[in-house]
């Protein structure tokens, strides 16, 4: 019964299938959103400033997503995301408002994001509190805390001091041979790097190895609290940089910026085959499903499909790709 | 205490008088042990004995209270399970401990990574060549140079897991492996498989602790003993100078005969009646009649579908065939589970870790969860009636937990068993259905189960068990059945059967099994 199935899960077969097989959902995902978008507005969605717009649109959620894949894969959960975006965001166009330079207010958003993690990281491993709990806690923490150094209100730093944060995420770049924004090419080269600290360092084998099962990390000497405090802050950074990305395309820093955009975020993560129970996933994935998002969006709002049927269609999504997951575990565990 | 002394010089290892508490239970109160350079020494005792605790201490996974520890002649001060590894000692758990998401290359480095620019610490990259090699190296050391370090771990059958996590301390070159049962969670042919493995690995000099249940794997690999009992050693020694009666009297600390009630219960009227009933999982018709006051048992090999058909009765795997009366009345095919437990019946899953037990909750909530209305005052719940209630269970079967409110998993296997049994007797039941009873638990625990079964039965209750330990059925049941490749056979009397008529026609069936007593 159950013994012979294990014999049967000995055959050869080659490990990369089993990837390969685990990024076909969100590559079909992404051709069937890119396919319907292509059929139903074909002059508007398939040019190439829609795709500017698309891939500069990928950059936030991307970005935060890089982060937030190495919070799934390692078991947990970060749900402050959206509210560290708006605060970073906030506080960085304070900093312009200051009269500092750009990439101070990105060290101060980055800072910012640094910071959160820090202490989510810290709340979860030293309180031993579920992360989806001390998260939720820093939704609120953030969310208000942005608010209450805006006075509620926008900031809106003199458009000049801006500076170069506003080129980093133009859609039709200087020099043009860029093709695409900065901020995108930038995106890449994060991804790449964060795909192999993933897969190939002995961190990344950590991070995987606390997902899926933390009492063997522990035993094999992994350092388990470090690690995972690590894991936030990394999220964090990422959230920071992302508010920074914000506050480029606003040209203000807005308290009320990315609200549930942490569902938009942990759906590319799960989306590109990560587990909310953590162990799998990975940023190739995690890439393509922020892709499929931002493309989703952008379709919509090209069709005219109002906003609120936009996120009945994500909700429905995040669903689906979270009861894929659900079905290929138990087949992997019969 | 110890019955021979070491033959001369110095051990490789010696503990001496290790204590250790958690909390107010005391593990260890005094062990002491001795292993030989080369040899397999089996640490025996039952449950709680403090095994697993003296060797989590010896390989740096906890710490001790008091005693010392010297190892290749020097004091052995392990800070933690990998300094431990890297001094020569390395353990290999009882629950396995392997990330199933890694590879098993990744698997055997874990926490060792080789790395390719170390100055960049963790996250250098990683010396991919290296860790294939050094896994390459070891499976082949283990006789499975044809798996690929490359596979997911979690892909892999549970045996080969296991390699996995030997050859995790092989890597780190360990010149003492500590095995904590290491065949519970194995089938029969691995089992044997490891067994000669562990020879092997001492014919390479390595000297292995070896902790199991199974007396019979013991005798096979194990050159010397040591018994503890209560955190303390009882007696150590060599192992061909001792009987497996005297082993498992010092385990138990008392003497043998009493281990099976006495016979002489009279069973009444037939209280649960099969007719022909058959179905998916059981696709030949199999009958059966048990009796008020009787203890019935199934025999039969592992799948030969002894589970299979308890389930169909307990309503678990549907039927589509044959009669089932319970009380004389009859229940139908699409009758529930539910409504065959207010019938009277009652199942112990085989599984208790993964379906019978909920492991997280209370002991109290595990106990009362069939039948929890007349506990309710007004539809609501009150913990005090809860306690009081499952207190009363914990009091007449003498389960030893940390009171009703404690997590079910934090008991023992045999008190685990005990509150699942339990629950049966507050839900009422009057056929109890049990699936391997005593599966995975220790002499001593088992001998109390016996002891309970018994008084169920003399009260009137109906006992259908199963149990792949044939001493145990002949010793404890009225009637027996063999089940033999999904046929189940006619009960006969347990004193018409011995042991090896019973293995007979397990192993052969029931035509086969007739000719041999005819003969
Ligand atoms: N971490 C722990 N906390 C509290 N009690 C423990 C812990 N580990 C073991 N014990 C207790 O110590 C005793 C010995 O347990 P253990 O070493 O696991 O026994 P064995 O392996 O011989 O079955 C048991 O009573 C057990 O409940
Ligand atoms: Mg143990």
């Amino acid at each position: 019964m159950t013994v012979a199935k294990r014999v049967e899960a000995n055959d050869p077969e080659t490990p990369w299938l089993g990837r390969i097989g685990r990024l076909a959902a969100p590559f079909i995902g992404l051709f069937l959103v890119l396919g319907i978008f292509v059929a139903i507005e074909p002059e508007a969605f398939a040019s190439a400033r829609n795709a500017q717009t698309i891939a500069v649109q990928t950059v936030v959620v991307g970005i935060g997503a890089i982060g937030m894949c190495f919070v799934i894969v390692s078991g947990g959960i970060d749900l402050s995301i959206g509210s560290v975006i708006a605060l970073a965001s906030v506080t960085g166009a304070l900093t312009l408002d200051a009269g500092h330079s750009p990439s101070s207010a990105l060290a101060v958003s980055a800072g910012t994001g640094v910071a959160c993690g820090l202490l989510n990281g810290g709340l979860v491993t030293s309180l031993r509190i579920p992360p989806f709990i001390v998260t939720l806690g820093m939704l609120g923490i953030a969310r208000g805390l942005a608010k209450l150094l805006s006075s509620n209100q926008r900031i809106a730093p003199p458009p000049e001091s801006v500076g170069w944060l506003e080129g980093f995420v133009d859609k039709t770049p200087e020099p043009s041979w860029l093709l695409v924004a900065p901020a995108v090419w930038s995106l890449l080269v994060i991804a790449v790097v964060a795909g192999l600290v993933l897969r190939r360092t002995p961190f990344g084998v950590h991070v995987v190895a606390i997902g899926s099962n933390e009492q063997t990390a522990r035993l094999c000497g992994v350092a388990v609290r470090r690690t995972k405090i690590v894991v936030y802050v990394l999220c964090g950074l990422g959230a920071g940089i992302a508010g920074a990305v914000t506050l480029g395309r606003l040209g203000v820093g807005d308290p009320t910026t990315a609200v549930g955009l942490e569902l938009q975020i942990i759906a590319a993560v799960v989306i590109g085959g990560a587990s909310l129970s953590g162990g799998e996933g990975g940023i190739l994935g995690t890439m393509i499903g922020a892709f499929m998002l931002s493309a989703l969006s952008a379709g919509c709002t090209l069709a005219g499909i109002d906003n609120s049927v936009q996120e009945i269609i994500i909700g429905g999504i995040i669903v689906a790709a979270v009861t894929i997951d659900g079905v290929r575990h138990r087949r992997n565990r019969a | 205490m110890s019955e021979t002394t070491s033959p001369g010089g110095v051990p490789l290892l010696a503990m001496r008088e290790v204590r250790k508490r958690f909390g107010g239970v005391h593990a260890l109160r005094g062990v002491s042990l001795e292993i030989e350079r080369g040899e397999v020494h089996a640490l025996v005792g039952e449950n709680g004995a403090g095994k697993s605790t003296l060797m989590k201490i010896l390989s740096g996974i906890e710490s001790p209270d008091a005693g010392e520890m010297d190892f290749l002649g020097r004091p052995w001060r392990p800070t933690g399970p990998v300094d431990a590894r890297r001094g020569g000692i390395a353990m290999i758990h009882q629950e396995l401990a392997l990330a199933p998401h890694l590879s098993v290359a990744e698997n055997i480095a874990l926490g060792v990574e080789p790395r390719r620019v170390p100055f960049l610490g963790s996250v250098s990259p990683l010396d991919l060549r290296s860790m294939r090699k050094r896994s390459e190296d070891v499976l082949r050391r283990l006789g499975h140079g044809d798996l690929d370090p490359g596979r997911r771990t979690g892909d892999l059958p549970a045996a080969v897991r296991q390699i996995v996590e030997i050859g995790r301390a092989l890597a780190s070159e360990a010149s003492v492996v500590v095995m904590d049962e290491p065949t519970s969670s194995l089938g029969r042919r691995d089992a044997d498989r490891l067994l000669e493995l562990v020879g092997r690995l001492r014919d390479e000099g390595l000297a292995i602790v070896y902790i199991s249940h199974f007396l019979e794997e013991i005798r096979r690999v194990a050159d010397r003993y040591t018994v503890i009992r209560d955190g303390v050693t009882v007696s150590t020694g060599r192992m061909a100078d001792q009987s497996d009666e005297g082993l498992v009297e010092r385990m138990i600390g008392r003497s043998l005969d009493a281990v099976f009630p006495p016979g002489g219960r009279s069973p009444g009227e037939i209280r649960l009646r099969a007719r022909a009933i058959a179905g998916r999982s059981l696709p030949v018709d199999a009958s059966i009649e048990a009796h008020r006051g009787e203890i019935l048992g199934i025999a039969g090999l592992v799948g030969a579908g002894r589970t299979e058909f308890l389930r169909c009765l307990a309503g678990l795997d549907p039927t589509d065939r044959g009669a089932l009366e319970i009380h004389g009345r009859k229940i139908r095919h699409s009758a529930s589970v539910r409504s065959r437990m207010r019938a009277g019946l009652g199942f112990l899953s085989e599984d208790r870790k993964g379906e019978g037990l909920a492991l997280a909750m209370s002991v109290g909530e595990n106990l009362l969860l069939p039948r929890l209305r007349p506990i309710a005052r007004g539809g609501l719940l009150s913990s005090r009636r809860m306690d009081e209630a499952a207190s009363v269970w914990l009091d007449r079967l003498a389960i030893r937990t940390g009171g009703s409110t404690a997590a079910a998993g934090t008991s023992s296997g045999g008190n685990q068993q005990k509150i699942a049994i339990a629950r049966l007797l507050h839900q009422d039941a009057d056929v109890l259905l049990l699936d391997e009873p005593t599966r995975g638990i220790d002499i001593g625990s088992k001998v109390q189960v016996y002891g309970l079964l018994d008084r169920l039965a003399r009260d009137g209750r109906t006992i259908v068990m199963t149990s792949g330990h044939l001493p145990e059925l002949l010793g404890i049941c009225d009637r027996i059945a063999v089940m033999h490749r999904g046929v189940l056979g006619p009960a006969r009397p347990a004193g018409a059967w011995t042991e090896s008529s019973l293995m007979s026609e397990a192993v052969l069936g029931g035509a086969d099994a007739d000719g041999e007593e005819a003969a």
